[in-house]
């Protein structure tokens, strides 16, 4: 057990480095954009004094090294700056109204991608050849072709305009929105033991985290068969059946040798999801970090792009070490 | 009664091409204590013989034909839950590579446990008591028992590999090639080994490709060729005087490091088993065939041995 000590904590320290170099990279790519960020927002006209003044309060006209000394003591103490535009409130928080939005359909999506991904894939890999394989084998390259705003108004076509069934877009009914503790509003309702906001904002996360969630499974279908086929031909699959093990506990071992290069792609496919998220939020008018970004990407509010950035950034630096923790408890090979 | 009878088995594969007579119309017994060697080359069907006495042919294989008694039960007609509590129990399974016939994911020690308490009533600690027993049974430490497989050396695996099978105490061992992907000195102390094992009264069944291995270890061989036994008998007698064409023509072709002679490979290879040659399946490669090969050579007993050749039969 002490190996896996030593294995995260290293992985740990390596986040470090990571992070640093992401935060560099975000800096320096932001600066070696053409373009001057204050003249780009408010145009070309405004008097010279005026321009100085802004570069002045939003900290630009300083020496890069202090800019960038300044940048990464920001970060570490969790101040990204002040927004550009709009009352010019600390990009933490603009970012922190959006994120849980993006964090609650993210997790629903990738949870839907995930289960229908193992459902189909195992199906197949049992039934392997039969009629039912390759029904799942077509389902899984449809899945990954299909294109998030097209499928998308294809399911608010069917479920909301004809069927009337669930909402097209938009996180909750005005109105109904639960007591604020996490800003997911699913967990929030369920804090607050408030059934009407449960069904409402259930109801809204419906068409966005299904579309999300087959379009992602597709990937998964595939890994999943053709991976627990691969591990069922194993000698040690035989072996344990040779040693009158049951099947049920034959197919949970083979279930868990498969899943290793699952686990990579789902950390992989979180990163995608958080990012890919943009097109289903603008399909159904999610308030999330997609449309934000895009929103203040067209006003040129450099601080909130480049705090949006460095959020995701770690964001995604995190959950790359989650999984690689949870690889290594799974697979004594990854420890070293 | 003997330990394990097979009578008359056939085992096919239904393929696209046609069916496969992989074992065809095989008989052989084994009693406790006895060591048989299974001799053939790759594809003779001498592992699928060993895959059918424990009902583990995958599909498209299955057992066509024939009775299997071992201990005072029919396999062939055993339920597969009731089949399932034979393997493992009664009769343990070694096989071809160590590097590969262990899971990756969990320790020696649970794998071991968990077949013990598949099949009996310890608990988890109870198991891993046996299973530190076990290792050094077969010569590891036992606190191996914390160890993932791949910490350990193939040697090592394999030791692993038989303890696992021993564990419940089975009454005969069947080892598929267990020594093939290893190196010769392991090779020497992994039979050993099996040797212990048979000491203690469980009957060993070797299924190998290595004629020279099979006359140093066992007590009789059995030659397959193209899914038939063509010739079995007590192990010195069939090395020093090998009665079917076949087998002598396998003597010939094993170099010796001892004795300097010339080695006579066998001309061609086995025949496609989805038409096999019609009358004998060995006539196309035998120097001595004749007209009479033509039809399926009779099973004779000649000098206390079985051999199925048109030689030994008086017209």
């Amino acid at each position: 057990m002490s190996s896996l000590r030593a294995y995260i904590i290293t992985r740990f320290l390596m986040v470090i480095p990571t992070v640093l170099i992401l935060l560099t990279l975000v800096f320096l790519i932001l600066r070696i954009i053409p373009g001057d960020p204050i003249t780009s927002m408010v145009g070309q006209k405004v008097p010279e004094e005026v321009l100085e003044k802004m570069r002045h309060e939003a900290g630009l006209d300083k020496p890069y090294h202090i800019q960038y000394l300044e940048y990464l003591a920001g970060v570490f103490t969790g101040n990204l700056g002040r927004s550009m535009i709009w009352g010019k409130r600390p990009v933490i928080a603009e970012i922190m109204d959006h994120f849980p939005a993006t964090l609650e359909l993210t997790i629903f999506g990738f949870v839907l991608s995930v289960l229908i991904g193992i459902i189909t894939g195992s199906i197949a890999a049992f039934r392997r050849g039969s009629k039912t394989d390759t029904g799942m084998r077509i389902y899984s390259i449809i899945a990954y072709t299909l294109f998030i705003p097209w499928f998308g108004m294809l399911l608010q076509m069917l479920f909301g305009v004809y069927l009337e069934l669930l909402p097209i877009g938009g996180r909750i009914t005005p109105g109904y929105s639960p007591e604020t503790i996490t800003g997911l509003y699913v967990l929030d309702s369920i804090l607050t033991l408030n059934l009407t906001s449960l069904v409402d904002a259930l109801a809204h996360l419906a068409l966005p985290s299904i579309t999300l969630g087959i379009v992602l499974s597709g990937a998964y279908t595939r890994l999943v068969r053709n991976n627990l086929i691969d591990v069922l031909s194993q000698d040690f699959i035989r072996a344990y059946r040779a040693r009158g093990v049951r099947e049920r506990k034959v197919i949970f071992h083979a279930m868990k040798n498969a899943f290793i290069p699952v686990i990579t792609l789902m950390g992989l496919q979180f990163a995608i999801l958080l990012a890919g998220a943009v097109l289903t939020e603008s399909t159904f008018s999610w308030p999330g970090m997609g449309t934000f970004l895009i929103e203040r990407i067209e006003y040129r509010d450099y601080t909130a792009v480049q705090g949006a950035i460095v959020f995701y950034a770690m964001f995604v630096a995190l959950i790359s070490l989650v999984v690689d923790v949870i690889y290594a408890l799974l697979d004594p090979r990854i420890r070293y | 009664m003997m330990l394990l009878e097979v009578k008359n088995l056939t085992t096919i594969f239904k393929t696209k091409r046609g069916v496969v007579r992989a074992v065809d119309n095989v008989s052989l017994s084994l009693d406790k204590g006895d060591f048989l060697s299974v001799v053939g080359e790759s594809g003779c069907g001498k592992s699928t013989l060993a895959y059918s006495i424990i009902k583990l042919i995958d599909s498209p294989g299955e057992i066509a034909s024939g009775k299997i008694y071992f201990d005072g039960k029919e396999l062939t007609s055993l339920s597969e839950e009731k089949m399932r509590k034979v393997r493992g129990k009664e009769i343990g399974m070694v096989f071809q590579d160590p590097m590969t016939s262990l899971d990756p994911l969990e320790k020696i020690g649970d794998q071991i446990a968990e077949t013990l308490m598949e099949h009996t009533d310890v608990t988890k600690k109870e198991a891993w008591q046996i299973a530190r027993e076990m290792l050094e049974k077969v010569g590891l430490p036992p606190d191996r028992v914390d160890s993932y497989p791949h910490q350990l050396s193939g040697g090592q695996r394999q030791r692993v590999v038989i303890a696992m099978a021993v564990s419940l105490n089975p009454k005969l061992l069947i080892a598929d090639e267990p020594t093939t992907a290893l190196d010769v000195i392991v090779q020497e102390k992994i039979m050993d080994l099996l040797n212990e094992m048979r000491k203690e009264g469980r009957a060993i069944m070797l299924i190998t490709h290595d004629f020279a291995l099979a006359a140093e270890r066992s007590d009789r061989i059995a030659v397959m060729y193209a899914g038939w036994i063509v010739e079995m008998g007590e192990a010195e007698r069939l090395t020093k005087d090998p009665l079917h064409p076949y087998t002598r023509g396998l003597i010939d072709s094993v170099p010796d490091v001892w004795v300097d002679r010339e080695i006579k490979p066998l001309p061609g290879f086995p025949p496609d088993l989805v038409k096999p040659p019609e009358g004998c399946r060995f006539r196309p490669r035998c120097p001595v065939a004749t007209e009479r090969c033509m039809k399926e050579p009779p099973g004779v007993e000649v000098d206390g041995r079985y051999v199925k050749c048109w030689l030994y039969e008086v017209e």
